[in-house]
């Protein structure tokens, strides 16, 4: 977080700092909204216009809760030239890639992108732009950036479709979902894009956030931006079980997801409860074929940022030993406030092999980066 | 495996009604005839189907009926077999379901009046928890008022999932009178389904829905710490019931981050969010979600930061463990006292109070 960091007992390793890192939650962002247009049919820019994005939540501009400061992105990460947090390459580089030695970058679109819209020919066109949009800014001007390909997330016929048209492409590393959809993201509405993902041999990275018209608590909808902060953690534990429960790993044996922004805390704990319960409730789900915990282990990747941050740094490493240390991907947020500062995620005593594994190896072997 | 103790107390155990009909003594005229005229059907809850494996070990399944609908079963399979002094009972009949308070508010009246007479009359052992119609906060507090007249009422009983996060302000007049009368709040596994079971919508399977109650407890949490439930409540405790609590440390490594980062949010927030948790939330053993390793769980503990946390319980009937193995191996003896003795005692007043017959409502 850019807000205050603890005082640590040990001092922090500047070595990650000069080592190359992967950095696998970045977030690009439009300087205005018409920077999409020049990829939009002319018949959408009018209909922006008009009747806006029109997605699951009420307000016409902004999130639902207002966030902590504009954007929810850094105040020293405005571009000099103008336009909001994220949207300037060459601040981009100056800022994040240069000074943190980022060898590769992946990029999550976020906003009006196609995703938590009620109209479908609307998102799938502005998924579409957005896909177009990141070759032309950003991935086709640095070589370290790498797309994700964004989807209209509830529609999969042509998610699949977008999905089919990147595939190859080595403009991108994955495809982009959030986890809060009309449905649990196990529901069968869904699975043309996970069917579409493996084909192309492409993880699919499930950011937290997302509008799908359900409260963001199972008891309505709470007052402050902190609690949809938190709940984003909650959200994507339900996501994920949905997922193993419906038996997407079961249909798609060769499909990987990295659980993005959503904390890996849980990760444990939430896989305990599902052995747990499912020695006792087999019964209403037999096309599992093995204990949820076991696809998670072999399918699920987790982008770090935020990291959990306990007081005893032991705590931290249990619940990374429980994990695994190959299935952590690092990841700053940035423009986002609550930027992750490579230097200062891992505590010491953490061996030079597991070390390289976090910051890079694991990013570079997931998304088939030489 | 790790033997009980002697004396300890039994905070999660779950009498069945037998059927709706049950309570017609305990209704008057008008939702008696409501009840019949209208064939409204046994409100069983899909958080507990009857013959869904969760809701009763098979050992403790009865021949006929409901699993802990008799109180023979109750006292020869938890009372007797793990020692205990005193038992919580805690109903789950799904009369927060109904869509009127009214309705609700006859049948949460039902409910506690068929309580005190089906089981806490007939076994001394055994102490209640308050049901309450919350939809209404008027007629709960009604009802925490006229329940707590009988001491044997230990706690005030809510579902984890309803109609809006438990911390909102339209709920504190409830937790006013909880804190007044020397209640605890338990908040226990289930929905009113109100809204979806999960915060992502609905899900295909009931063993989702079980797996989503650890995430509403989370979400919970949070409400209550956030709104400030405890800074106007200082003394007020909550018991989360058949909650899993393995998730507990992460999940207050998350929330402490962004109460760093936010909390000019929620100025009135003055503790950190581990403090408020240590003084005032406690939670029931079982579930253990974590695996049956004694190096892990120790670690778990130790994660937890706090040998006050967890209450005994067994979940009766519902199916948590096998045999008598109800504690978790390789935990010390002291922290077999405080989860069975030292830690329910401190968290519920009333069960030191003696209990005189004639203050029976």
């Amino acid at each position: 977080m850019n807000i205050q960091f603890r005082d640590r007992a040990e001092p922090s390793t500047p070595i990650a700092v000069k080592t190359a890192i992967a950095d696998c939650d970045i977030h690009p962002a439009r300087a205005t909204k018409q920077e999409l247009y020049p990829f939009l049919a002319k018949r959408w820019h009018s209909h922006l216009e008009t009747w806006g994005v029109h997605p699951y939540q009420g307000m016409m501009e902004g999130p639902p809760y207002p966030k902590a400061q504009p954007n929810a992105s850094r105040r020293d990460a405005y571009p000099p030239e103008g336009g909001q947090q994220g949207s300037s390459l060459s601040f981009m580089q100056q800022q994040l890639l240069d000074p943190y030695n980022v060898a590769l970058g992946v990029l999550n679109p976020l906003g009006a992108t196609g995703q938590g819209m009620r109209n479908h020919d609307l998102a799938a066109a502005l998924a579409t732009a957005i896909n177009d949009w990141q070759i032309a800014k950003w991935t086709s001007q640095d070589s370290r950036l790498k797309g994700s390909v964004v989807v209209a997330n509830e529609d999969g016929v042509s998610a699949a479709a977008e999905i089919r048209r990147r595939a190859g492409d080595k403009n991108f590393v994955q495809v982009l979902l959030l986890s809060r959809n009309v449905e649990p993201l196990g529901q069968r509405r869904y699975w043309p894009i996970y069917e579409a993902a493996e084909e192309a041999g492409l993880p699919v990275g499930v950011h937290a956030f997302g509008f799908g018209g359900n409260p963001i608590t199972a008891s309505g909808w709470p007052s402050f931006y902190i609690e949809e902060m938190v709940g984003h953690s909650q959200c994507q534990q339900t996501a994920l079980a949905s997922i193993v429960l419906e038996g997407v790993f079961a249909s798609y044996p060769k499909l990987k997801m990295v659980m993005i922004e959503a904390g890996f805390g849980w990760a444990p704990s939430l896989s305990w409860r599902l052995d747990k319960i499912f020695a006792k409730l087999h019964g209403e789900v037999p096309h599992l074929e093995r204990k949820p915990s076991e696809y998670i282990r072999d399918h699920i990747f987790w982008t770090t940022q935020p990291m959990e941050d306990p007081e005893r740094r032991d705590h931290l490493f249990d619940v990374i030993d429980w994990i695994g240390w190959d299935k952590l991907l690092f990841a700053t947020d940035y423009p986002h406030w609550d930027f992750d500062e490579p230097s200062r995620v891992l505590p010491a005593g953490v061996s030079d092999a597991n070390r390289e594994a976090f910051y890079l190896g694991n990013a570079k072997k997931l998304y088939g980066i030489a | 495996m790790t033997s009980p103790l002697a004396g300890g107390v039994d905070c999660d155990l779950h009498p069945a009604v037998p059927h709706l009909t049950s309570l017609l003594p305990y209704l008057n005229d008008y939702w008696r005839d409501q009840v019949t005229t209208r064939g409204m059907t046994d409100l069983v809850s899909q958080s507990y189907p009857t013959n869904s494996p969760i809701s009763s070990r098979p050992d403790w399944r009865p021949a006929q009926g409901k699993p802990g609908s008799s109180l023979d079963d109750m006292k020869a399979q938890a009372l007797d077999r793990f020692g205990v002094s005193t038992g919580i009972c805690n109903p789950l009949y799904g009369v927060q379901m109904v869509f009127s308070e009214d309705m609700a508010d006859a049948f949460c009246r039902a409910l506690n009046d068929w309580l005190v007479k089906e089981w806490l009359d007939k076994e001394p052992r055994l102490r209640g928890s308050i049901v309450i119609p919350v939809q209404s906060v008027e007629k709960s507090v009604a009802e925490i008022e006229r329940c707590a007249k009988d001491p044997r009422f230990v706690q005030v009983l809510m579902l984890v999932m309803g109609d809006m996060p438990l911390g909102k302000r339209a709920y504190w007049p409830i937790y006013a009178a909880a804190e007044r009368l020397g209640l605890p709040i338990g908040i226990h596994a289930g929905s009113n389904y109100h809204n979806p079971p999960t915060s992502v919508g609905w899900g295909s399977y009931h063993i989702e829905d079980y797996v989503a109650q650890a995430q509403a407890f989370q979400t919970q949490l949070t409400s209550l710490i956030v709104e400030g439930v405890f800074a106007r409540h200082p003394a007020l405790k909550m018991v989360m019931l058949e909650s899993g609590w393995s998730w507990l440390p992460s999940y207050l490594w998350r929330l402490h981050k962004f109460w760093r980062g936010v909390r000019m949010e929620t100025p009135w927030v003055d503790r950190s969010p581990q403090e408020i948790v240590r003084s005032n939330i406690r939670f029931s053993l079982q579930p253990i979600d974590a695996p049956p390793d004694p190096a892990i769980l120790n670690r778990l503990f130790d994660h937890m930061q706090s040998d006050e946390l967890l209450l005994f319980s067994t979940d009766y009937p519902h199916w948590q463990f096998e045999g008598d193995q109800v504690l978790p191996e390789g935990i010390s003896p002291d922290l077999v006292r405080k989860i069975m003795v030292d830690n329910p005692h401190a968290t519920y007043p009333r069960l030191k109070q003696p209990v005189a017959k004639e203050t029976t409502p």
